[in-house]
């Protein structure tokens, strides 16, 4: 499955270089992403943390070229495996999103087809890559499903008779189907409780154990970022404002902007906090 | 021991006390069979005024049900919402009615659908001054309510509501709530919407409003680390059912139910990463689930406010 090309192997799977995304308005252009740089490795799961408006889901958006007018990438560099992606046509861009890069939306009652089942959801995404017979399209649905432990007979329902965290994890298995080595997830859990949550983010870690993948983390509860990422970027106004590790980002936060973050989340106390708590 | 027993004491001073409180929705699909729904199994809470109750639990666990029966939109299938003990299904002719929802104004979950996209914020106030208290629905008590929620008097009333942040609009909510002066708010998930960083300012204006006018508040909400911000007491639902109320202290410090304790160990915690292999947290998750959807048998006292349901 791997790329035989030695060299694609060694150094970062997706390079971002002065990446510049801007809206245009009827005024001056609105510039959401302000010269952003920045390198995802292989099995990493990189961070992003920011308020809403920070730019964080545009570049989501604009790494897979998904971004639609009136935003616009102005400038920059975003590389694949060494291939420049600003450069593909359609037809490449077609074959190369979802079958190497990946995206797991907000919401997945947005992102599931309402009027088409699971299997049906499953064969339109096979198809669109390559015919593939229906036989083949039910077996590997229900090997997806049982992957994100979904029962294989749920294939036949629709999105509206799973609950919301089942959504989530079919809109999961669709991005795994293809085998992508980096999986783009924005706010992938925001509108679940919990329990939930928790129990979806411990099945991403697992499959990414067993299979490899990069995961590109979106969100802005700092506290949920720490327990799954490697590294952890803090973006303000468009800008990376810092970007290190995860112990770094938690124990010792080196901009103001990195703190006043954490000081806002509500966050549980410990025993000994408790009693200065009131 | 029930727990009505021990509320029992506390009647006549309870703003708010729910007795025995079921819901059931018949729910008629136009394809498939018909089925019923027990969004509410016997809920007995109690809400001393100037307290706030944190009313806890996951998506479908009854919680906004019992916030829609407060203000009425749902009718119960058994039991009774009491305000300052009069049965709220007594409040039958319009003065009554009037008179309850001024006391009685709920939040919602969405700050960008429960304001008018076509009115300013003045007409929003203004609005709710004029049908609750018209001798004071004059651009001075418009500025007032305004201060009181830390919102921009001078430029905030002639704003539209998109020209306004989630945690603004969600500050506008409250000082509709303010301007009829409201004793309960009923607040269904007021910060759930909005971003992490400003959901603490939010709760420390509910607690401002809790402190300062002496509001009580019921507020609903997934996120048990949040209650601890705000609310004296917190009940835990799931399925339909109260598992576990008590003392904030009590219920989210020392967990004793499997549920709640398993919401606890869910909330997010950044000094202790999650690990790939690790299939304890999904199999407890499935265990304590199907325990605690069966039907509670009984209460047991911890302490004197402190219960958990034994199913």
């Amino acid at each position: 499955m791997m790329s035989d090309n030695v060299t694609e192997l060694h150094g970062p799977l997706m390079q971002v270089q002065d990446l510049r995304i801007e809206y245009l308005t009827a005024a001056e252009p609105f510039r959401a992403v302000r010269d952003v740089s920045f390198d995802i490795n292989r099995n990493e799961v990189l961070g992003l943390a920011g308020e809403s408006g920070c730019g964080k889901s545009t570049i989501a958006y604009g790494l897979m070229r998904l971004h639609k007018p009136p935003a616009l990438i102005r400038q920059g560099r975003i590389r694949f495996e060494g291939r420049d992606v600003l450069a593909f046509n359609e037809a490449e861009l077609r074959d190369w999103r979802w079958s190497e890069v990946s995206m797991v939306f907000q919401s997945a009652m947005n992102s599931l087809n309402p009027v088409m089942t699971i299997l049906g959801q499953f064969a339109d995404m096979l198809n669109a890559h390559e015919k593939t017979p229906r036989d083949k399209v039910i077996a590997r649905t229900a090997e997806m499903l049982d992957m994100v432990g979904i029962p294989s007979e749920r294939m036949h329902a629709y999105p509206h008779q799973l609950s919301g965290g089942m959504r989530q994890r079919v809109a999961l298995a669709l991005a795994l189907t293809l085998r992508p080595k980096l999986i783009i997830m924005d706010e992938p859990t925001t509108a679940l409780d919990v329990v939930v949550q928790r129990e979806i983010l411990q099945e991403v870690l697992r499959l990414r154990e067993q299979l490899g993948f990069s995961v590109l983390f979106i969100t802005h509860d700092l506290a949920l970022m720490a327990q799954i990422s490697d590294r952890i970027g803090i973006m303000k106004g468009g800008e990376i404002v810092e970007i290190g590790s995860t112990t770094q980002i938690v124990g010792n936060p080196q901009h103001d902007y990195t703190r006043t973050l954490w000081d806002a989340m509500p966050v549980l106390h410990t025993e000994e906090e408790r009693s200065h708590v009131r | 021991m029930s727990v009505n027993a021990v509320a029992n004491n506390n009647a006549q001073t309870d703003i708010l006390r729910l007795e025995n409180l079921t819901k059931t929705f018949h729910v008629k699909p136009v394809f498939g069979p018909a089925k019923v729904v027990e969004a509410l199994r016997n809920v007995n809470l109690s809400l001393q005024p100037g307290k706030a109750l944190a009313l806890v639990g996951e998506s479908g666990s009854g919680k906004s049900t019992v916030g829609r029966m407060i203000v009425q939109h749902y009718a119960p299938t058994a039991g009774k919402v009491l305000f300052e003990g009069a049965d709220i299904a007594t409040f039958d002719t319009k003065p009554l009615q009037m008179k309850y929802r001024q006391a009685v104004q709920m939040v919602f979950q969405d700050p960008f659908s429960s304001l008018n996209p076509a009115h300013t914020i003045r007409h929003h106030l203004q609005r709710a001054l004029r049908l609750h208290q018209p001798d004071q629905s004059d651009e001075a008590a418009v500025k007032r309510i305004l201060e009181e929620v830390e919102l921009d008097s001078g430029s905030a009333p002639d704003k539209y509501p998109h020209e306004l942040s989630g945690g603004q609009r969600q500050r506008v909510n409250f000082a509709r709530a303010l301007a009829v002066n409201a004793r309960l708010i009923v607040a269904d998930e007021p910060t759930s919407m909005l971003d992490v960083s400003i959901r603490k300012s939010v709760l420390a204006l509910m607690h401002r409003l809790k402190e300062e006018r002496g509001l009580s508040i019921l507020y609903i909400t997934h996120d048990i680390a949040t209650a601890e911000y705000l609310a004296e007491d917190t009940a835990v639902m799931f399925r339909g059912q109260v598992v576990e109320q008590g003392p904030t202290a009590e219920v989210v410090g020392n967990p004793r139910h499997g549920y709640t304790q398993l919401l606890r160990a869910a909330v997010p915690d950044p000094k202790a990463p999650l690990i790939a292999g690790d299939g304890t947290f999904a199999a407890r998750a499935k265990e304590v689930r199907e325990a605690a959807a069966a039907p509670v048998r009984e209460f047991e006292r911890l302490t004197p406010s402190h219960f958990i349901a034994h199913h």
